[in-house]
């Protein structure tokens, strides 16, 4: 399998997608100069008509992949960083979400918003949110979340082919991350997790840029604690596979949910409301979150880098875990 | 330009149709009132009675592949673009055989298959909607045109601007319709607005008609004209059409505002300028038809109503399973 970088094989699946129906579309804030690089050439590869710069307008940007959806395009939609997903949030919470059960099925919005997530990187608050549960929450959006080039180019591939608006949210600060990715068409089905690392003693739950730093810290516990921790990827979180999760918690009866969102209504405390819901009986311990306090991020290095979860902090939590048996 | 240039007249076939079009609404409205006074609906509606002759006018020179989006007040927009009005009367009584399943109600009325891509709860919702719709004409390349009705509370959303700009910038072939009627819910618009809504429009090279949108002929004149502008790829083009909503904002006003917000006179005075009696007049002025032959049109839109109401009544309880299948994700 050729190795690529994670913003490679974004660029690949929009490039296969975008031959595959005519009808997709691309638009965005500097789709051409995409600082990112995942939308690079594809202007000079698909044309003006179908890839457009636009004007920083996203409460029209989020309404014109609507309409432009509901008349027969597939749309892309890149809006840069997630923190603009609020600037041009009422298309998607009060139109992407609801038009469907609004027309009684009338309409179907194959719409892909792309936008970039998370902290770490001194971008401050309002570059770096992680509106997983924002999303989560409206009910009629999917929610992808890329971890590695693999799941990145699959993923995305799955999302353009959607006929439901979904948000496929790229970790920020990993698009030069490289890995194997299979080449042809290859999709990464919505709703499916998937187990990074068997294990049989405790199951960490993760996802997107939480994943390597979770695998690390599987390793250490193995290495330091003899404990065999499962890694189980979450990769889309709206389908969410309830089932993955419950098999594994049910096998290994102790979990650690690390996510990047803040503690309250996270990914994690919605995991942890399934668990107490459906996996009561095989608990063997309460679930922990790590996850971000409830707090914007802050500029300074020292400040921010403190409040994300970390490996070692999987450590400590896994600790607890065990000196409580 | 202050109106069209143009002095073209519709034939007698399409003036006595826009009056059928406009009594339709006239009478499925003041039903639509009486019905939420009966208990009939399990919500409020808010209704266009007054400003019929825009949505007639302009919807006269539009066919099925033609989008419109509308407003919270759209059942005269839906009905004008040809929405069958039993499936929106069963819609507002919230039963399963409305045009969307009881899901969307009064607000939300909308027919894909006649390009109704849907009346909106949220004030201004549409630019952006109408403007991608216009987005995937433009690459389709047929020719079809998308009209975007909005009032002028919404012409107080940022997204106008934004909408303009991109659709001009991109000529795409989008007709902004601003039905002004003078309030933005229950604020007269001189407290709310500045300058003249239509103005907006003109630093973005777009054309621009300011019309009294009571006069269906004027309407329809216009639109002939801005249509055919969107049509030709020269794209969009703007028409603020003067009016007046004679019910209020919403049905249940009465109950909740402590004053009034309008005084009578007003009322009065726009009613002698209303629409669906000046096009009467103008038909039998004209020739067009007799009063026998209008007055045997009033019947046939009083029994068109009366069996919408025997439809939407004798229509079923939607299961709630509706709402999650319809909201189910996942392929």
């Amino acid at each position: 399998m050729p190795r690529m970088r994670f913003i490679q094989a974004i660029n690949q699946a929009l490039v296969e997608e975008m031959e595959r129906d005519p009808r997709t579309i691309l638009i965005g804030e500097d789709v051409e100069a995409s600082i990112f690089g995942d939308t690079r050439g594809l202007l000079d590869r698909f044309g003006a008509d179908r890839v457009r710069n636009t004007p920083i307008s996203e409460q029209t940007l989020t309404g014109i992949s609507v309409g432009a959806a509901a008349c027969g395009c597939r749309v892309i939609l890149h809006l840069m960083f997630s923190n603009f997903i609020y600037t041009g949030f009422d298309a998607i919470a009060n139109q992407m979400a609801k038009l469907r059960l609004m027309t009684g099925g009338q309409v179907t919005l194959p719409i892909t918003v792309i936008a970039n997530y998370g902290g770490g990187r001194s971008t401050a608050a309002q570059h770096s949110d992680t509106p997983f549960s924002l999303l989560m929450n409206l009910a009629g959006v999917e929610v992808a979340v890329p971890s590695t080039p693999e799941n990145a180019k699959g993923l995305m591939k799955a999302a353009i082919r959607s006929d439901n608006p979904t948000f496929f949210l790229e970790p920020g600060g990993r698009g030069g991350d490289s890995d194997e990715v299979p080449g042809g068409d290859y999709v990464t089905p919505l709703g499916e997790a998937r187990i990074l690392h068997e294990g049989s003693d405790l199951t960490l739950i993760t996802m997107g840029s939480m994943t390597r730093m979770t695998l690390q810290a599987a390793m250490r516990l193995e290495a330091e604690l003899g404990v065999s921790a499962e890694v189980l990827d979450l990769q889309s979180l709206v389908p969410l596979d309830t089932e993955a999760i419950l098999a594994s918690v049910g096998k290994t009866g102790r979990t650690i949910v690390v996510d990047e969102s803040r503690d309250a209504c996270s990914v994690a405390s919605h995991v942890a409301a399934i668990l107490a819901d459906k996996g009561f009986a095989q608990l063997k311990a309460p679930v922990q979150r790590i996850t971000v306090p409830d707090t914007a991020m802050p500029y300074a290095p020292s400040a921010e880098l403190p409040l994300l979860p970390n490996a070692e902090r999987i450590v400590i939590a896994a600790r607890a875990l065990f000196s409580k048996v | 330009m202050a109106s069209s240039t143009s002095n073209i007249q519709p034939d007698d076939e399409v003036l006595i149709e826009m009056y059928r079009r406009m009594l339709l609404i006239r009478k499925s409205e003041e039903q639509l009132f009486r019905d939420v006074k009966l208990g009939r609906t399990p919500g409020q509606v808010h209704l266009s009675d007054g400003q019929e002759a825009v949505a007639v006018g302009i919807c006269a020179n539009l066919d099925d592949r033609d989008q419109i989006t509308s407003t919270h007040r759209g059942h005269g927009h839906y009905l004008a673009k040809g929405g069958d009005v039993n499936a929106m009367f069963a819609e507002v009584y919230g039963k399963a055989e409305g045009i969307c399943r009881g899901m969307g109600g009064s607000m939300h009325v909308a027919d894909f298959s006649k390009g109704i891509v849907g009346a909106n709860g949220i004030v201004g919702a549409g630019l952006g909607i109408a403007t991608g719709a216009g987005l995937a004409n433009q690459l389709e390349g047929e020719g079809r045109v998308a009209v975007c009705f909005f009032g002028d509370g919404a012409a107080n959303q940022g997204s106008l601007m934004e909408s303009l700009n991109i659709s001009s910038l991109w000529r795409l072939p989008v007709l902004f319709v601003c039905e002004n009627n003078g309030f933005s819910e229950f604020s007269p618009s001189d407290t709310v607005t500045s300058g003249v809504i239509s103005d907006r429009a003109k630093p973005f090279g777009i054309p621009v008609w300011n019309i009294d949108g009571n006069d269906v002929v004027e309407v329809w004149r216009t639109a002939l004209e801005a249509v055919d502008h969107c049509r030709s790829g020269a794209g969009p083009a703007f028409i603020e059409a003067r009016t007046y909503r004679y019910s209020g904002h919403f049905s249940a006003e009465a109950m909740v505002l402590s004053t009034p917000y309008r005084s009578d006179e007003e009322i009065q005075a726009w009613r002698a300028r209303d629409p669906v009696a000046r096009t009467r007049a103008l038909i039998i002025d004209r020739g067009a038809a007799d009063a026998t032959a209008c007055e045997r049109m009033e019947m046939e839109v009083d029994a068109c109503v009366e069996g919408a109401v025997a439809f939407g009544e004798a229509g079923t309880a939607p299961d709630p399973g509706t709402a999650e299948q319809l909201m189910r994700m996942g392929s």
